[in-house]
């Protein structure tokens, strides 16, 4: 996977992730995602941010416009050093939440997107990956 | 400090939300609706969400909130104006609205919320 484009930037307050929806929302119109598909990677980035926020006590976001055998996706790292997730079958299971949101978050995400990868070390932070390829 | 304006329409308040709401704003609306409508008397709540491009689970929580409340408080909630691309992003995302009424557009969302209060009244 060929990287044409990175920016990285910190998500600790709601204002971040106003900032990164309209990051997001750029490079999907960029490399020309549909409208449904654009609503759907700036949703599921918005949702990850907001457990960035919430659960890891903030972190670090890259935004990164990818390439592959000719197609091109918008690539969404979230990285922090909170607690980590203790469970991650229940972490990705609707419905479920340790704090006070819809347990929408992970598993709604996932489906918003093509790729999804969550790695999280208890004690150490969690970071998610997501992509969304033009079709 | 940004606010979302709140405007009156008879027995109605019309909130029309134009911009990227972060967090605090959207509890702040909340907060400001709940007491503009005890202030007013107000029967029906209309939420203009047509301007939004995105409505993910922190803003449908605040949209289930605002329709839980206003119930309490003897007032019907309308949504009106979701984006087709938001409906399909909601409905993937799994966020059900129980308890939130929507209506394609202002003009049907006031009809039915006069038609809510008119049945309400019928069986009071």
């Amino acid at each position: 996977m060929n990287v044409e484009k990175t920016l990285t930037f910190p998500v600790k307050i709601g204002e971040d992730v106003v900032r990164l929806r309209q990051v997001v929302r750029a490079e999907a119109i960029a490399i020309g995602l549909s409208l449904v598909d654009q609503t759907k990677v700036i949703t599921a980035a918005s949702e990850i941010a907001r457990n960035t926020i919430d659960y890891g006590k903030g972190g670090d976001v890259t935004i990164e416009v990818v390439n592959t055998s000719g197609r091109r996706g918008v690539k969404v790292v979230f990285a922090d050093n909170g607690p980590g997730i203790v469970d991650m079958e229940k972490a990705l299971t609707d419905g479920y939440t340790t704090g006070g949101g819809l347990g929408l978050g992970l598993s709604g995400a996932k489906r918003l997107v093509n790729e999804f990868d969550v790695k999280s070390t208890v004690g150490h932070g969690t970071v998610v990956t997501l992509i969304r390829w033009k079709a | 400090m940004e606010q979302i304006p709140i405007l009156r329409i008879g027995d109605c308040l019309l909130v029309s939300i134009q911009v990227d709401m972060h967090d605090r704003m959207a509890i702040n609306l909340q907060d400001s609706l709940t007491t503009r409508i005890v202030e007013t008397n107000a029967r029906g709540v209309l939420i203009d969400i047509s301007a939004l491009e995105i409505v993910g689970s922190f803003i449908g929580r605040m949209l289930n909130n605002i329709a839980s409340m206003s119930r309490v408080l003897d007032a019907v909630t309308v949504v009106v104006g979701m984006r087709p691309a938001v409906a399909i992003t909601l409905v993937e995302l799994g966020l059900e609205l129980p308890g939130v009424k929507t209506a394609l557009n202002v003009d049907r969302g006031l009809l039915l919320i006069r038609r809510q209060i008119d049945d309400g009244a019928e069986h009071a």
